[in-house]
């Protein structure tokens, strides 16, 4: 889950990392009264979870108060890059010297984590990473041993900190990696870190990605979801413990196995390049266990998904047998009744097909069609949603 | 032959008294692997009757291998326990650990993977993942065994029900091993190590390996390849069709900015000299084309 800009500050903040007084707004009367508060001049920031916000004039310098109410006012519904801005950031503002970076993160390749750091920060960092790499300097974290006050020090010599901050980023650097490992982060990016012209360095704006899997021990970052900008249908699915993903298309897909169902997908958009372009409608794992439950509730969700013309089941019966899954679905469609009205192409294979093929043979369906392989079922339930 | 496993593996289960444990116990014994026992902390000294097998249970892996001469085990502990299951795995210098189990935090994956390095002694496959079966010898995980039997292909996939897939698109030629390495972000075998073993595997005719999005696994394995693999190798990679930031299922498949996407895996693997099919049928002719059967 990636984090808002005001959420990651928040995270700061509870670390003991160095931010500046902020609140937010969804209002121009709210960002007025937190201009006020804050008092002085200050920064109206977009909340959107996308680059590029400053050049799309998402962050705007006030002057007071009134000023900020107008500047919010501008920003708040603006659209950036597909993101439609709900909410502002009103900050305190400082004047900067200068501006660096900080990240800690999951060095996949390396299975690792990763320290980068660099005194050229403000911009975008991959461009420093191109076009001057040796401004960027990045050191390997064990997830053993983690980062130390020695380790953090060594960091900040490498990245060639300038002496007067150089103790203050390195605590910065002890906090980050606090925020790092008690938050169950992936990502922890200070984009810029400043030094401001009175000497302080302050996390000036952060970005924050958590890590999903461990919500069992953080049971604080369910209040971080962003549900306004959750489809419907998924959090319908969520509820239901489905594992859906809304995509835009016209075939729904229900399949066991996140590979499975994922080269589902693109075995869909493949065939469907023969019927004017037709795509899947979403990604549907109902993983190992195909009860009739779960067959149910994830045809009902695909089903009320108002852009689905057919549907494609597949299945391949590893642990699960697929007679089970036959049944799951001949009952599932007996659950739905009348609410069942899209055609549903259906390929299973592996354990017990022969019995789970009979299944569906014998209920005869007037919505349901068999295929033999995956690629001729994606490629009858592409062409039953074109027409 | 068959690599990491073979008929000579003696295998533990940690977490077999547990549901999931059991009864993927029961289906491994019935596929003729060589479980002795199982360890669950705190009920060490039981013995569990599994179809007629008495599984001793043991408190510690350690005190599982001194008893049973266990060489391999296979992981089913629930994600907040799986950190320190694998751990003991490690210290006591387990050859092979597989970790079946899905959603362990990233943080606990990083951790015992760089525990597992600075010992040395132990291979980790997965987390997240089916396991491996090496047909008529050993089934450690959860693969059917009963897909297809013992043949020449050696096959690496991240994805479980893809592996079932293609072995099955291939049962009639059968497989020497075939290994899900699993989707989550930090694995403890990566494609590179099992393209290496089947590369040094005598018995091993031709591999297939299984991507999908995320990561740069598969482009690592690409070049990988072109320098160091003389057999013929067949890709196929999942999650053309995936947008950027959503995560696909597996807590790895997620698409960020201009990196993991499918068609950079494709053309790296084929540059590499790999072909690539578009679906795990055409891939499986992809490689009957080659083998001439």
């Amino acid at each position: 889950m990636d984090l808002f800009e005001y959420q990651a500050r928040d995270l700061f903040e509870k670390h003991g990392v160095p931010v500046l007084a902020a609140m937010i707004a969804t209002t121009p009367d709210e960002a007025e009264a937190a201009a006020r508060e804050i008092g002085g001049k200050v920064v109206v920031k977009a909340q959107v979870k996308v680059g590029g916000r400053g050049k799309a004039g998402g962050v705007k310098l006030a002057e007071n108060p009134a000023d900020a109410r107008e500047k919010a006012s501008a920003i708040l519904g603006m659209d950036i890059k597909g993101h439609v801005v709900a909410t502002v950031m009103i900050a305190a503002a400082v004047p900067i010297e200068s501006e660096y970076y900080l990240a800690i993160l999951l060095d996949r390749s390396n299975r690792t984590f990763l320290v980068m750091a660099s005194v050229s920060g403000g911009m975008d960092i991959e461009e420093v990473a191109h076009t001057a790499p040796e401004k960027l300097a990045k050191i390997a974290v064990s997830a053993v041993d983690g980062i130390s006050a020695a380790k953090a020090k060594e960091i900040v010599a490498a990245a060639k900190f300038p002496p007067d901050v150089a103790d203050q980023v390195a605590d910065v650097l002890l906090k980050l990696w606090e925020v790092f490992q008690s938050e169950d982060a992936t990502l922890v990016e200070v984009n810029p870190l400043v030094k401001t012209k009175d000497g302080k360095v302050i996390a000036l704006d952060g970005k924050i990605t958590l890590d999903d899997n461990a919500q069992f021990r953080q049971p604080d970052h369910a209040a971080l979801v962003d549900l306004a900008a959750t489809n419907a249908l998924e959090a319908a699915a969520a509820e239901k413990d489905l594992n859906y993903v809304k995509l835009d298309g016209q075939v729904g897909v229900i399949g066991n196995g996140a590979g499975l169902v994922m080269s589902t997908l693109d075995v869909v958009a493949y065939a469907g390049k023969k019927h004017g372009g037709v795509l899947p409608a979403n990604f549907l794992d109902i993983g190992g266990g195909a009860s009739v439950q779960i067959m149910a509730d994830g045809l009902s969700i695909i089903l009320g998904d108002a852009d689905v013309k057919s549907v494609f089941v597949n299945v391949f019966g590893g642990i699960t047998s697929c007679d089970a899954v036959a049944t799951g679905i001949v009952q599932a469609l007996e659950l739905l009744g009348p609410k069942a009205t899209k055609p549903i192409v259906v390929r299973l294979d592996g354990n017990n097909v022969v019995e789970g093929r009979a299944i569906l043979a014998k209920a005869a369906h007037p919505l349901i069609e068999q295929a033999d392989t995956m690629d001729g079922a994606a490629n009858r339930a592409a062409e039953l949603a074109a027409n | 032959m068959a690599i990491f496993l073979n008929g000579k593996s003696v295998v533990i289960v940690q977490g077999m008294t547990g549901s999931e444990g059991t009864k993927h116990t029961r289906r491994m014994l019935a596929s003729g692997t060589k479980i002795v026992g199982g360890v669950t902390p705190g009920k060490g000294g039981q013995v569990v009757d599994i179809d007629g097998h008495q599984l001793p249970v043991f408190n510690t892996v350690a005190e599982a291998v001194s008893a049973t001469g266990a060489n391999t085990s296979v992981v089913f502990v629930p994600p907040k326990f799986a950190k320190a299951a694998v751990i003991d795995a490690i210290d006591a210098a387990m050859p092979l650990v597989i970790v079946i189990t899905e959603g362990i935090p990233v943080h606990d994956a990083a951790s015992f993977y760089a525990y597992s390095v600075s010992k040395g002694s132990t291979r980790i496959i997965g987390p997240n993942c089916p396991g491996l079966i090496s047909p008529g010898q050993s089934n450690a995980g959860i693969i059917p065994a009963d897909i297809t039997g013992a043949g020449p292909i050696g096959l690496v996939s991240k994805s479980g029900t893809l592996t079932y897939q293609m072995m099955y698109e291939l049962r009639d030629i059968g497989f020497s091993t075939a290994v899900g390495i699993g989707g989550d972000p930090v694995i403890g075998t990566t494609h590179i190590d099992c393209l290496r073993a089947f590369e040094d595997d005598p018995e091993t005719t031709a591999i297939v390996m299984i991507g999908e999005i995320g990561g740069d696994a598969e482009e690592r394995a690409a070049a990988f390849i072109a320098e160091y693999v003389t057999k013929p190798v067949v890709g196929y990679v999942a999650g053309f069709t995936a947008p950027e930031g959503k995560t696909m299922g597996h807590a790895g498949a997620i698409v960020s900015g201009s990196s993991g996407t499918a068609q950079a895996k494709k053309d790296a693997l084929e540059a590499a000299g790999v072909k690539v099919g578009h679906t795990p049928s055409e891939t499986a002719q992809l490689l009957r084309d080659i083998l001439g059967r």
